[in-house]
């Protein structure tokens, strides 16, 4: 494991927040997060032509530029200090990720590319209503037909899912249950049979859709049945890359914070001088070191293929999950009065730390598998 | 309370309220009749509207109105905060002239002491009162005033002189509303509600019948505001009471009072952290039976009920005439805390439903609101950090940390620039 990033990473870092400070101040995610759409193709377009950010993780071969899961955390910390509006997490981590997981040699081909070039926007379906966010709860079925799939069923809380081109179904055969018969599959965003809603989310700055399925056409991705193991992986990548959003998010908070309390005056005096605002600093530096800690491991074990990698991002995804919320808590509470308003941008950064506490599962259910993960 | 005490109001109120009450009567002048016969507030004193009840007689005269169903005076807002602070520091007329209109629900009351430069340092305030021709003349800018937007009358904190240390230079007046010299703009707030302003005051005017105690003593009267608001923040209203579906006259106006003039507290149960709908949330998403979640539900109950106790522990004292103890300053704080563990338990109950919002999240949003509601009670009447201090200094007898503001005439205090 290492832990301290390189310079040409440390450069990349710098070289992102310059570029995300200048297209996604507030100012622009306000705009953007009153859309419907929630994201804009050229602001995506942009980020891909002149960064080539969605084809970070994914190897050349597929067009990508073959770095790993260390550079995609420093893009998803960036991004969620920025508090981005635009596709990446739904595209790049959950989609690209389970196609290069779950596909045949022929479907990364195909399908890759499109994702890499930021001109196909991609999402995994997984979650239903039930909310579950492990295979026990797919319920949707996938019966065959004439060669390919039909998919039945409701898919929810899909990021994206009202505005992708590609989507990824994780179904399964019908009469299977828990790991067994689990299959993945793509289909089309504009499929007949598909009815797509857009779902009102607390959190503007990300949106999520509720996919109905009807008698929909779909095309399996990878092996019949065995979408158990590649859909887990992806899963426990996907919750190392939030975790490291989350820290960005939460650095992002606690800077503010300071910076507030610094300017402050009451009775006479900085706020920041008081004895309880320092501590809650502090404790904040704490909380959010200790996050970025565990972030970084995450995304460490993921680059490495560390056979722990599963406990591990359960431990980051909890980790980071509190300290972000706890921090936009602390965040608010020190702006006072200010800090409730709509016009002051804390409350932006505090929905997004509430949705990232509950996206691929809360704090309690990963400390839960941490646990059977180490077997304790 | 003696049995024989209880059951004799009880059976007093019973017969009052069937002889009276009728579901078709108009709001105001049932409310009218209430204030007039003392059964509206009967804790208050006899001479002024009320039937100088105790506060555990007061309860059992409010559970006869469930019983039947009766609708009460108007007791939301600022308007009985106004009405404490006239009962300790009003002159008669301020009375006569108030208290019986606050109790039909014909005036609403707001509360203008925080400014933008003085929030927690509420003895900061530098709005302006200046003594022109006979009346007081006010300029200067609140902020986060509740209610703004409907009241006929202010509580104003104002500065009478700059020339004092900074406790000494306010006054405190009731400042009429709806008068030229004024303009009221909403703030919208991260829950999606606008109950707050932003006062500008412009040369208003104040009669100078309308100070509150004397000249120079406004921290004073304050201070016995801002007790009551924090006594009540620990009461918390947990939620309406209204029943939907009641059929009458009296019914509809109440519904539409609440729908109007009193919707800036619309969300206010919901700061709270809406503890009442835990279990209700538990047994209908089949949590209850997760032991992680039931733990944290226990927790949750337990620091609810207890910090419920605290304070029916301060009533009882105050009743027996015993010198309030620790219990009475603790409320406030509790409420934070009661509603910070309640957002985290209905988190965990909802799961991915707690990403939602508006109609697409349970119950029709209600959740959603507790979420990005409960920030504001940590914040409101007090933040949990004056709260501390205030428990740390007065009930504990902790020093105060030394003051550079205290000391000194008020127009040499550091203070914000606000633009
Ligand atoms: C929903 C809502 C409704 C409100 N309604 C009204 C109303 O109707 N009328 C009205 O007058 N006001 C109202 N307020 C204002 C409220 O009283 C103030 O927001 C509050 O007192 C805090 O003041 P501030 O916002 O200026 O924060 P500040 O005082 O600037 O506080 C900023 C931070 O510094 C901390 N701090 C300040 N001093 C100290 C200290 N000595 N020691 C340690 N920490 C300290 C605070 O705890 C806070 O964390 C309302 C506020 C809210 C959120």
């Amino acid at each position: 494991m290492k832990f301290c990033f390189t310079d040409e990473q440390e450069q990349f870092r710098t070289v992102l927040r310059r570029f995300f400070v200048e297209k996604s101040p507030a100012t622009e995610v306000r705009r953007l997060m009153a859309t419907d759409t929630g994201w804009e193709r050229a602001t995506w377009k942009q980020l891909n032509k002149e960064l080539g950010l969605s084809a970070v993780h994914i190897p050349e071969t597929y067009g990508g530029q073959g770095f790993g899961f260390v550079e995609l955390g420093i893009v998803l910390e960036e991004m969620g200090r920025a508090l981005l509006c635009a596709p990446y997490f739904s595209s790049v981590v959950l989609a690209a990720t389970a196609i290069l997981n779950a596909g045949t040699e022929q479907q990364k081909q195909a399908r890759l590319p499109g994702i890499a070039a930021g001109d196909t926007i991609a999402t995994l379906a997984f979650t239903e209503d039930n909310g579950a966010w492990d295979s026990a709860g797919i319920e949707m079925v996938a019966t065959p037909a004439g060669g390919g799939y039909r998919l039945d069923g409701v898919k929810s809380f899909v990021l994206d899912g009202h505005t992708a081109d590609l989507i990824v179904v994780l179904a399964r055969q019908p009469g299977s249950s828990g790991d067994d018969g689990l299959s993945l599959f793509t289909v089309a965003g504009d499929a007949p049979g598909l009815a797509r809603q857009l779902l009102k989310t607390a959190d503007m700055t990300r949106k999520q859709g509720r996919l109905k399925f009807q008698s929909v056409q779909a095309e399996l991705l990878g092996e019949a049945g065995g979408a158990a193991a590649p859909f887990a992986r992806t899963l426990d990548q996907a919750a190392a890359c939030l975790a490291n959003e989350m820290v960005g998010g939460a650095e992002k908070l606690r800077e503010s914070a300071v910076d507030y309390a610094k300017m402050r005056v009451q009775f006479g005096r900085s706020i920041a001088s008081f004895q309880a605002i320092k501590h809650k600093c502090a404790d904040m530096l704490v909380d959010v070191e200790l996050a970025k800690s565990a972030a970084y491991y995450a995304a460490e074990a993921a680059a490495a293929n560390d056979p722990d990698l599963p406990a591990i991002a359960s431990l980051a995804k909890a980790c980071t999950a509190d300290a972000y919320m706890q921090t936009a808590i602390h965040t608010i509470q020190i702006h006072g009065g200010i800090g409730f308003t709509w016009d002051n941008d804390s409350h932006l950064w505090f929905k997004r730390a509430k949705s990232s506490e509950v996206l691929l599962g809360g704090p309690h259910y990963h400390r839960e598998l941490l646990m059977r993960r180490w077997n304790v | 309370m003696s049995e024989a005490d209880e059951v004799s109001i009880r059976a007093e109120a019973r017969a009052w309220l069937e002889a009276n009450w009728n579901p078709d009567v108009d709001l105001v002048e049932w409310r009218k009749k209430l204030a007039d016969t003392g059964w509206g507030v009967p804790t208050w004193p006899k001479e002024w509207y009320g039937r100088g009840l105790s506060a555990v007689q007061g309860a059992v005269v409010e559970a006869e109105f469930r019983r039947i169903g009766a609708v009460g005076v108007a007791k939301t807002g600022i308007r009985m905060l106004a009405a404490a602070t006239l009962f300790d520091h009003g002159s008669q007329l301020h009375k006569r002239k108030f208290l019986h209109r606050i109790l039909t629900g014909e005036d609403i009351w707001c509360q203008l002491f925080s400014e933008p430069g003085s929030g927690s340092d509420m003895a900061a305030a530098s709005t302006r009162a200046d003594l022109k021709d006979g009346k007081w003349i006010v300029n200067g800018q609140k902020l986060w005033t509740t209610s703004a937007q409907h009241a006929q009358y202010g509580l104003l904190l104002a500065r009478t002189d700059w020339n004092v240390p900074k406790h000494r230079g306010l006054s405190y007046f009731i400042i009429d509303m709806k008068q030229p010299g004024i303009t009221v703009q909403a703030l919208a707030q991260m829950n999606h509600h606008a109950s707050f302003n932003q006062v500008f005051f412009t040369d208003a005017v104040i009669e100078p019948e309308f100070l509150v105690g004397k000249l120079g003593e406004g921290w004073k009267v304050a201070t016995t505001t801002l007790m009551h608001e924090r006594r009540s923040a620990a009461d918390g209203i947990s939620s309406w009471g209204q029943e939907s579906g009641r059929v009458g006259r009296a019914y509809d106006q109440e519904r539409a009072e609440i729908a109007t003039v009193m919707e800036p507290y619309k969300w206010y149960p919901q700061r709270a952290g809406r503890v009442d709908l835990v279990v209700e949330r538990a047994q209908a998403t089949g949590k209850n039976t997760d032991p992680v979640v039931r733990q944290e539900i226990a927790k949750l109950l337990t620091l609810h009920r207890t910090g419920q106790w605290i304070s029916s522990r301060a009533r009882a004292a105050q009743q027996m005439g015993r010198t309030p103890g620790p219990e009475g300053s603790l409320g406030k704080l509790v409420a934070s805390h009661v509603a910070r563990a309640a957002a985290n338990v209905h988190t965990l109950i909802s799961g991915a439903d707690a990403m939602l919002t508006g109609e697409d999240s349970p119950l029709n949003g209600v959740i959603a609101e507790i979420l990005v509601s409960t920030p504001a009670t940590s914040i409101a009447g007090g933040t949990d950090e004056i709260q501390r201090n205030i428990i740390a200094e007065r009930v504990l007898g902790m020093p105060k940390e030394p003051g550079l503001d205290a000391d000194r005439p008020f127009k040499d205090v550091p203070r914000n620039i606000v633009s």
